[in-house]
């Protein structure tokens, strides 16, 4: 890995170092101080906000930090799949905001037929098998639509990282087009199960359980994934991958199986995404695109193949977006959009590849 | 170069049959056929050139050309308007062109600083983030636009005697683009970012600064666009946020794919197959007994994309050429 990382900073870094070096200098201190003002700003300045300054408020501010902690969670879930399948495949799936999608309509479809309801589904009507299995439902069939798709169109081609990336556009419309046909351009929501839905006290606010639960699904997943790529035997040979496949392939281990099973569970956490995000936020035409967005601006923050990176990218990103919808002046919030854009340039001016990425 | 060379004399030839089929056009073609069909076709022709020319020249596959495009659209729309959604600043319609070129070019510029460090995958998926978060932007901020968009632009006088004058200008544009391009990257700086796109280390070990080649082939792509997206609301008469999102921003490279990524004319031979598919499959007899309806369109041109995809990444361009080069394509 060491000798990895050393050797493409030799062969791509160099030649621009000095320059670089200046650029990354200025634009290192202009990154502090922007911080520097954000943090003032909430803390001390941010009047005329519809959250107020944090040291007047400061359950706002705490419950703004869950907002932002529990949408991370959820991007990360997403963005997860995303990262897992590039570091090990070099395959952008462009498709990854559809599989999302999919899982989200037909987790939607499951429930409504084990409720017995079309319409108007109370929490109470739902328990936890209600939620589970549709969650497993919806994700399974995202993942063997990924695996369908790695099978017939991606696995002949790998390393033309481009074509790939257009295939996977071409599958995204596609689909998008089928599930608009299926399931109708109106939104549809799914049912937290009733257990998770009652409210507690959070400095006197009252805090939806279903977003910590959501949060903690989220940390739980990200923990398996912890064990699974860092503690398992696959998980070695799919780090060995990332680093040096035709390697691997040397040593006599079976990589296709093991590009078969990445792919697999970068589906299938696209696809728990898409259920968490229906129950969460509903699904609807155009949802696939934003989450793809969504996982676009994770692995851009946090570094394309790295894990850790779509920690960071998710805790970035998630918190860049409850705490512009809060705190920017209450005239001026649609233009929340911008700190996004402003995450991205930064974070982009000093490390083009990311928090955790590798040199390209 | 990335391109085989055809012998001069058929070039001169075809290029002398589409001139002479595109002047006339309005003499033969159906009114819908010159000022629908045409005109899209030309104005999504010019924002598709801009796409091939850095792809293919400067190894760029951008998605943000629509979104520069609709920048200009947006801009124009905000000038010359005096009413509805946007600043409605009433401007003179020229004034509002040239206001609007040079902010979308600006916009071009800074994506291209922002982008310039990275290539391949990585350039697309930063573009199309730009893209889909312009897209929000203009959607949301009510200052510019908000979701009903900007309606009730009106181009120059000069084109209101005859709907077929901007069909015209359409095609002038058109040549212009294909001109210009072909001039720059026949130019030194076009050969450089030729070079950058081959081999980015070499170039920079010549003394060549990378990066602003390829900011300024994007900020000159971008001035491109620009220009098909005044047109296009001259056309149109109003621009919406829904005309940027993400699915026109994927036709866009949709259509060039189609016509053929490493060359310049598949701009426009995607943009007629895209818009003519577009127009007339209904006509086609039978079509809808095997599913095929007007309404699942998408689903037919995301099938012809794998298709390509799967069988020449080329495109139709590349049918007719036999030394296909997969330069785009290679790692």
């Amino acid at each position: 890995m060491s000798a990895e990382i050393v050797s493409s900073r030799a062969s791509s870094g160099t030649l621009h170092k000095p320059k670089r070096t200046l650029a990354s200098t200025v634009s290192r201190s202009v990154g502090v101080a922007a911080l520097a003002l954000v943090l003032l700003w909430v803390l001390i300045f941010a009047r005329g906000t519809s959250a107020e300054p944090a040291i007047r408020n400061p359950g706002e501010f705490l419950v703004t930090l869950l907002d932002g902690l529990t949408l991370a969670g959820l991007l990360f879930v997403v963005a997860s799949g995303f990262t897992l399948i590039f570091g090990l495949m070099r395959t952008v799936n462009m498709a990854h905001g559809s599989l999302f999608l999919l899982s989200a309509y037909v987790a939607i479809d499951v429930q409504q037929k084990m409720v017995g309801k079309a319409r108007n589904i109370e929490a109470s009507d739902v328990n936890i098998a209600s939620w589970v299995l549709p969650l497993f439902a919806g994700a399974f069939l995202a993942a063997v639509v990924g695996l369908f798709t790695h099978f017939i169109f991606l696995r002949w081609n790998q390393g033309q990282d481009l074509r790939q990336a257009l295939l996977t556009i071409g599958i995204s419309v596609i689909l998008a087009d089928q599930m608009l046909a299926r399931f109708g351009g109106l939104a549809q929501k799914m049912s937290w199960p009733g257990a998770v839905t009652h409210f507690i006290k959070i400095f006197g606010r009252r805090y939806a359980v279903s977003r910590l639960f959501m949060l903690a699904l989220a940390i739980v997943l990200g923990f398996a994934l912890w064990f699974w790529l860092n503690r398992t035997r696959m998980g070695m040979v799919i780090r060995a991958g990332v680093d040096d496949q035709p390697m691997v392939r040397a040593l006599g281990i079976n990589i296709s199986l093991v590009l078969a099973v990445t792919f697999f569970v970068g589906a299938f956490l696209a696809g728990i995404g898409g259920v968490m995000g229906a129950s969460f936020a509903g699904a609807a035409t155009g949802v696939d695109g934003q989450w793809l967005l969504n996982s676009l601006v994770v692995v851009i923050i946090g570094g394309l193949g790295s894990i850790k990176g779509a920690v960071a990218g998710s805790l970035l990103y998630g918190i860049v977006v409850s705490f512009a919808a809060s705190y920017l002046p209450s005239d001026y919030t649609f233009y929340s959009i911008i700190l996004t854009f402003a995450l991205l340039a930064l974070v982009l001016s000093v490390r083009p590849q990311g928090l955790f990425g590798k040199a390209p | 170069m990335s391109t085989k060379r055809v012998p001069p004399a058929i070039e001169g030839i075809v290029v002398l049959l589409v001139a002479v089929l595109g002047i006339s056009a309005p003499l033969f073609g159906s009114s819908f056929f010159v000022n629908f069909v045409l005109t899209r076709t030309l104005i999504l022709g010019i924002a598709a050139a801009s796409l091939i020319f850095l792809s293919a020249y400067g190894g760029m596959v951008s998605l943000s050309q629509f979104l520069i495009a609709g920048v200009a659209a947006f801009a124009v729309g905000n000038a010359v308007t005096t009413s509805g959604n946007g600043l409605h600043l009433g401007w003179n319609p020229w004034l509002g062109m040239v206001t609007a070129i040079a902010l979308a070019t600006i916009v071009a510029v800074i994506f291209g600083a922002l982008s310039s460090r990275t290539t391949g995958i990585y350039f697309l998926m930063l573009t199309m983030t730009f893209s889909v978060i312009g897209y929000y932007f203009f959607s949301q901020v009510t200052t510019f636009s908000g979701a009903g968009g900007v309606s009730g632009v009106r181009p120059p006088p000069v084109f209101d005697k005859h709907p077929s004058r901007i069909y015209y200008a359409a095609l002038v544009l058109s040549a212009l683009t294909y001109a210009g391009f072909r001039y720059v990257i026949r130019s030194p700086f076009g050969l450089a970012m030729q070079g950058v796109r081959d081999d980015p280390v070499r170039m920079a070990a010549l003394g060549f600064n990378v990066s602003l080649h390829r900011t300024i082939a994007f900020a000159f792509a971008g001035f491109v666009s620009a220009i098909a997206g005044v047109l296009y609301v001259w056309w149109n008469g109003q621009i919406d946020p829904k005309s940027i999102a993400i699915a026109p921003t994927l036709s866009l490279l949709i259509i060039a794919v189609i016509g053929g990524i490493s060359r310049l004319e598949g701009a426009w031979l995607g943009a007629f197959t895209f818009v003519a598919a577009n127009s007339y499959i209904r006509l086609i007899p039978l079509v809808d007994k095997i599913g095929i309806t007007p309404s699942r369109f998408n689903t037919l041109i995301g099938a012809l994309v794998v298709l390509i995809m799967v069988l020449s990444p080329e495109g139709l361009v590349g049918i007719f050429s036999r030394r296909p080069s997969k330069q785009t394509f290679k790692k």
